[in-house]
């Protein structure tokens, strides 16, 4: 029988048996394969993104446009700082993560858990600045019409030269609000909620304003949006449906339906990657405090997170040049 | 433990540091300074790297360009694919760099064919007033 050369290996391991394959442990090189499982999703992701940025090249949304918050500084147009601050987290936090593995090549307990929280405090700003960022996304700033044919029409004064908020033009008026109830009306309609600012207020306001006028989603040769004249504009108007403040699933003000969805699938999936990454790496860390590693004689686990955690870092890279880069 | 072994040199050994923290800092200042260089030129724009080359603006190419270079460090340093042997660094890479290309050739070729369609094939897309 061989199975007496099985009870020889020094420790016991839940797969491969000590063996160990191009000179790589078992777990580290499952977990390399998973990782190039899941470049490729995000890859697949990322170009689907491309597929559709190029099918409608001449009317994309611009990035710094839609991304230009900055936290403590509001009315400040700051486009790319806070997104370029997160990349430095989360790179800072792989530099953590890295020097957690090398502690642990050292046995040294103390610094691998220190350096291990850091790394999980990292994590932790990362995803809450990405909650920020969709906070202001979802909200939106300057509010649009979006009329029969789908089109996004942005405000514009031009003897000011920039972008006008809808609720800074609008005229409000009282209104009366009937409640829709089942008994009247048609039975599978249900109560919608109304805009803050309707349709016929931002109209009114409009007309009043002879210096209003807006911006189409298209773009023009050197790639700004094309503002039409006052009267093109009224003939566009003629045609709004409804007002759009922020972004959903279904439309939003920053123009391309397509672009809140890849944004949200994106970000949204590789956040969720940073948070699994922040509860691995909990675990990993109560495990490393208990002394666990200590006693098995080696931080293998340490390594393996981390390269799930480099990982996360390494599709952000991605993430960031396509969303707010290119 | 002995069997861990780090290669201390980046840039083809124009660099060398004495131990692997002090390599770990290094790869962190570069890629701070690329991330910088990334969103200096995001924010100036400079109007030459305007110009199209190969269907992409100048300016995208080079943020490609640099996005694959800190992909680069992040993988060979961060996560030790420069300490592994050649098989595994084969195994881990070559999958990658030829299905991504693959793929992001036909789709992008597709989305710029579909982009011409919509604009030139058909007399009307867009059944508005006009």
């Amino acid at each position: 029988m061989q199975a007496s050369t099985l009870t020889k290996t020094k420790q016991k391991t839940w797969g491969g048996g000590g063996v160990k394959p191009l000179d790589a442990a078992y777990g580290k090189l499952m977990m390399w394969f998973f990782i190039v499982s899941d470049a490729l999703t995000f890859s697949g992701f990322l170009v689907a993104y491309g597929f559709s940025r190029f099918k409608n090249i001449d009317s994309w949304p611009i990035a710094d446009e839609v991304f230009h918050h900055f936290p403590f500084l509001h009315g400040v147009n700051a486009p790319m700082y806070y997104v370029a601050l997160m990349t430095f987290i989360l790179i800072f936090s792989s530099v953590t993560m890295v020097l957690a593995v090398d502690a642990g090549h050292n046995n040294d307990k103390n610094r691998v858990a220190f350096y291990m929280l850091l790394t999980i405090i990292g994590g932790a700003v990362f995803v809450g600045s990405q909650a920020w960022e969709w906070k202001n996304f979802i909200k939106g700033e300057y509010g649009a019409v979006e009329i029969q044919n789908g089109e996004i029409l942005q405000f514009y004064d031009i003897k000011k030269d920039k972008r006008i908020p809808i609720d800074e033009f609008a005229i409000l008026q009282s209104q009366e609000r009937i409640t829709h109830d089942d008994n009247v009306g048609i039975w599978y309609q249900s109560e919608v909620q109304l805009p803050e600012i309707n349709l016929d207020e931002v109209m009114t306001g409009f007309n009043n304003d002879l210096n209003l006028t807006v911006r189409l989603e298209k773009l023009d040769e050197t790639g700004h949006k094309i503002i039409l004249s006052r009267e093109e504009a009224e003939i566009k108007l003629s045609s709004a449906t409804r007002v759009v403040k922020g972004a959903n699933l279904i439309r939003n003000e920053y123009g391309n339906p397509l672009f809140a969805d890849f944004f949200f699938f994106i970000t949204g999936f590789h956040g969720f990657h940073v948070f699994s990454g922040v509860v691995i790496n909990i675990i990993i860390f109560i495990n490393v405090l208990l002394g666990t590693y200590e006693r098995r004689g080696h931080y293998d686990m340490v390594e393996k997170v981390g390269l799930y955690w480099h990982f996360v870092d390494l599709v952000w890279v991605f993430v960031f040049t396509f969303f707010y880069l290119v | 433990m002995a069997k861990h072994e780090h290669k201390l040199e980046i840039f083809r050994g124009y660099l060398k540091f004495k131990s692997n923290v002090q390599k770990i800092w290094g790869v962190l200042i570069f890629l701070s300074i690329v991330t910088a260089i990334e969103v200096a030129l995001g924010i100036l724009k400079p109007p030459i790297l305007m110009n199209y080359f190969l269907g992409l603006k100048l300016i995208n190419w080079i943020f490609i360009i640099l996005t694959i270079v800190k992909a680069y460090y992040i993988t060979w340093d961060f996560m030790h694919v420069r300490d592994e042997k050649p098989f595994l660094k084969n195994t881990i890479i070559l999958p990658l760099l030829i299905l991504i290309p693959f793929l992001l050739f036909i789709l992008l070729w597709e989305g710029s064919y579909i982009f011409d369609v919509m604009l030139d094939g058909l007399k009307e897309w867009d059944f508005d007033i006009y």
